[in-house]
């Protein structure tokens, strides 16, 4: 097993829920969104996991639940080593400051009434981290750090450009000195040039203040450069999560392989030509309904008869490689039976094999010492 | 797209130094751009004059009074025309130096000195009713926008059920017996207690339709990652409704209040010419619009010349409410 202490968030089983209503008065509920279904993971303390998928997977879902935006339905999120996921909002002031959150959209996520060193100071003037007479002080070197100019605290969010507006969402977050910043699609709402240096901030940053990362992404190039491990998320659920050379270069899940033909590659078009793209047929299915079993075999060319009876755990491949696929394999080498029948207690079509039982404890949010060799492919 | 390699350089040289030479500009918060538009409409600032320059009136009314500049209680009997009705001797009404407005038929008052003085009461009980119901709708809407379903539904019921009374019919029928409920209570007999009453009623039928309009703003504002970024940090329920939704409530508060005070002094002299409103000798826009009206064939000038103060109070009210949605909320459709 993994040291406990290395990681600074464990996440286990973290599920979430939404009641879907129906119109008129009693409102019934009638269904759920599936936004998040059963998602393990962990970020070590001072390192970063990047958490990849499309728009609608539960990513961004699982990032304000961390940050406890949202009460998860079920499942536990451990904060060094102590669940907060059922914690009342009293009981969570205290930890709120360990736990940051970087937003999204620098044009929504600073008050437009309020001056930025209002802005910056208001998580110290909640926590009383500071003496109020040092506050300005404070917010200036903050200010100064994020690469802005001190002097401008007494200015308005609406007289920045979007980069400079993200810089202040950082520097805000960074008032409390977290120990983990979760960072909600930090640079996708802003333009190529300025997202590196955004990066390169955020970099500084960790590097500067030891933070541990949950840096939520749907661009596979800005999350390979920002995150040693990377989890790729379809449909509520981490389909594949691994190092990033791993993961960028030997994917084993179908959906990871297609998610990283499509990306463009300024290396292979440098060598000339440019990789086979993969084609997904057909759209996400609805999280209200999501297909049985397996939730990506709808437009899995590798599905079969078990993919729709049994969930595939997400199972430990290598050290620090995880996959969720009955037939997981290199691209052009998936094996003929599913490598995962055994671990389920099924047979190869899915189907309950008498007097087998699945072999408990096959997810963890962690790495472990011991994992599954896939079988020899070919 | 592919982010540039770890090269460590240092994002603070990177991005636009063009802040960087207007370090000593202050910047324009978006209540000091909201006044620079406003500034550069014209009409609006006319508008914006002429309301100031009533309210100043209005202000100074009773000293004036006091000093006897003005005398709105003073009977000039001799200047009526016993014969023809008591209507003022000369033409328009009396019109004159000293009684630039003309006299009132029947007493013999000053009508400039009593319009004056019935701004002071009219602009009072708009004032002290728009004050309440944008207090009430404020406080009251964003409960309802803020808080569950459950409370916010029960609050959208009984907003539908007020809206839904028949108000005036409600003020008129319930206007003697509340009048002698508020004096049981301990409010001073006569005009104050009926003043009271407007402007309680006034409020209470009014403060529905702001509550609606700022639950809608406090739904919308809750969802803003702004919002959401003070849940982060711990920030109380009360924080965020006061520090982070509030100053971001001014611009439809303000508008809804200048857009309030002219309907509720039409009202006034609405429920005034009903007989709801306060008695004479005291002067308000109302009254004395409602005891013209008993003279417009024999003393024509006396029904226009308050009938055209009130209007022009009540459309300069309006000119500035409208200004002021514009110069608050610059995306807004005219």
């Amino acid at each position: 097993m993994a040291t406990e202490s290395s990681n600074i968030l464990e996440v286990q089983d973290l599920t979430m829920h939404f009641p879907v209503r129906s119109n008129g008065l009693i409102r019934r509920v009638t269904g759920h969104v599936q936004a998040v279904d059963g998602v393990n993971f962990s970020v070590p303390a001072g390192g970063s996991l990047g958490l990849v998928g499309e728009s609608g997977c539960g990513k961004s879902t699982t990032g304000r639940m961390v940050a406890r935006l949202l009460k998860p339905t079920r499942g536990e999120i451990r904060f060094e080593g102590d669940d907060i996921a059922n914690l009342s909002s009293r009981e969570l002031k205290p930890l709120r400051r360990h736990i940051q959150m970087i937003f999204q959209d620098p044009y929504g996520s600073l008050n437009p009434r309020q001056t930025v060193g209002a802005i910056v100071a208001t998580p110290m003037e909640i926590h009383k981290t500071v003496p109020e007479k040092n506050i300005k002080a404070r917010v200036q070197e903050l200010l100064e750090f994020v690469g802005l100019n001190p002097e401008h605290y007494n200015r308005y969010p609406h007289e920045f450009s979007g980069g400079q507006r993200q810089r202040i969402g950082i520097a805000r977050s960074l008032a409390l000195q977290p120990k983990l910043l979760v960072a909600d699609e930090p640079v996708s709402a802003l333009d190529v040039s300025i997202q590196a240096q955004v990066i390169n901030l955020l970099q500084e940053v960790q590097r500067e203040f030891n933070i541990g990362f949950l840096f939520i992404a749907h661009d596979l190039a800005v999350v390979r450069h920002f995150c040693p491990e990377v989890a790729v998320m379809y449909l509520g659920r981490i389909v594949e999560i691994g190092d990033r050379d791993t993961l960028y270069n030997r994917p084993l899940h179908p959906y990871t392989q297609a998610l990283i033909s499509a990306a463009p590659d300024v290396a292979q078009a440098a060598v000339g030509g440019r990789r086979e793209r993969i084609r997904l047929e057909g759209d996400v299915p609805s999280p209200i309904n999501p297909p049985s079993g397996c939730r990506f075999r709808t437009r899995c060319s590798l599905a079969k008869d078990i993919c729709a009876k049994v969930e595939p755990p997400l199972l430990q491949v290598a050290p620090r490689h995880k996959v969720a696929c009955h037939f997981a394999g290199e691209l052009g080498k998936v094996p003929t039976r599913p490598v995962t029948a055994d671990f389920l207690g099924v047979d190869d079509a899915g189907n309950p094999v008498a007097g087998k039982q699945p072999m408990p404890g096959l997810e963890s949010p962690d790495f472990r010492d011991t994992w599954f060799d896939l079988p020899p492919q070919g | 797209m592919s982010v540039s390699g770890p090269q460590a350089d240092t994002p603070t040289e990177v991005e636009s130094p063009t802040t960087d030479q207007g370090s000593q500009i202050r910047g324009m918060s978006p209540r000091q751009l909201a006044v620079s538009r406003f500034r550069r409409d014209t009409g609006s600032m006319i508008a914006g004059g002429v309301v100031l320059l009533f309210m100043l009136l209005a202000v100074l009314a009773p000293i004036l009074t006091k000093m006897k500049i003005l005398r709105p209680y003073t009977f000039n009997s001799d200047k009526l025309d016993v014969n023809n009705g008591s209507v003022p001797k000369g033409a328009l009404g009396g019109i004159s130096w000293s009684h630039p407005f003309g006299l009132t038929p029947g007493t013999g008052t000053d009508v400039m000195s009593r319009l004056i003085m019935g701004m002071t009461f009219s602009i009072s009980i708009a004032l002290l009713a728009a004050l309440l119901t944008v207090a009430l709708g404020t406080v009251i809407g964003i409960i309802a926008g803020s808080s569950g379903k459950w409370v916010d539904a029960i609050i959208g019921r009984i907003i539908d059920m007020t809206l839904s009374f028949p108000q005036t019919l409600m003020l008129l029928a319930l206007s003697s017996t509340l009048i002698y409920q508020l004096e049981r209570l301990g409010v001073p007999k006569g005009n104050f207690a009926r003043a009271t009453y407007l402007i309680l009623v006034l409020a209470a039928f009014g403060w529905p339709s702001f509550a609606r309009i700022v639950r809608g703003q406090v739904l919308s504002l809750r969802e803003r990652e702004f919002v959401e970024a003070a849940h982060v940090f711990g920030a109380s329920q009360a924080r965020i409704w006061f520090k982070e939704m509030l100053p971001n409530l001014w611009a439809p508060i303000l508008v809804y209040f200048t857009l309030t005070m002219p309907a509720y002094i039409s009202a006034e002299a609405a429920l005034s010419f009903l007989g709801v409103g306060v008695k004479p000798p005291t002067p308000t826009l109302g009254n004395i619009l409602s005891d013209a009206t008993t003279y417009y064939d024999s003393d024509f000038a006396y029904f226009i010349i308050p009938a055209f103060v009130l209007a022009t109070v009540v459309v300069s009210f309006n000119l500035l409410g409208d200004g002021l949605r514009d110069a608050l909320d610059p995306k807004a459709d005219r």
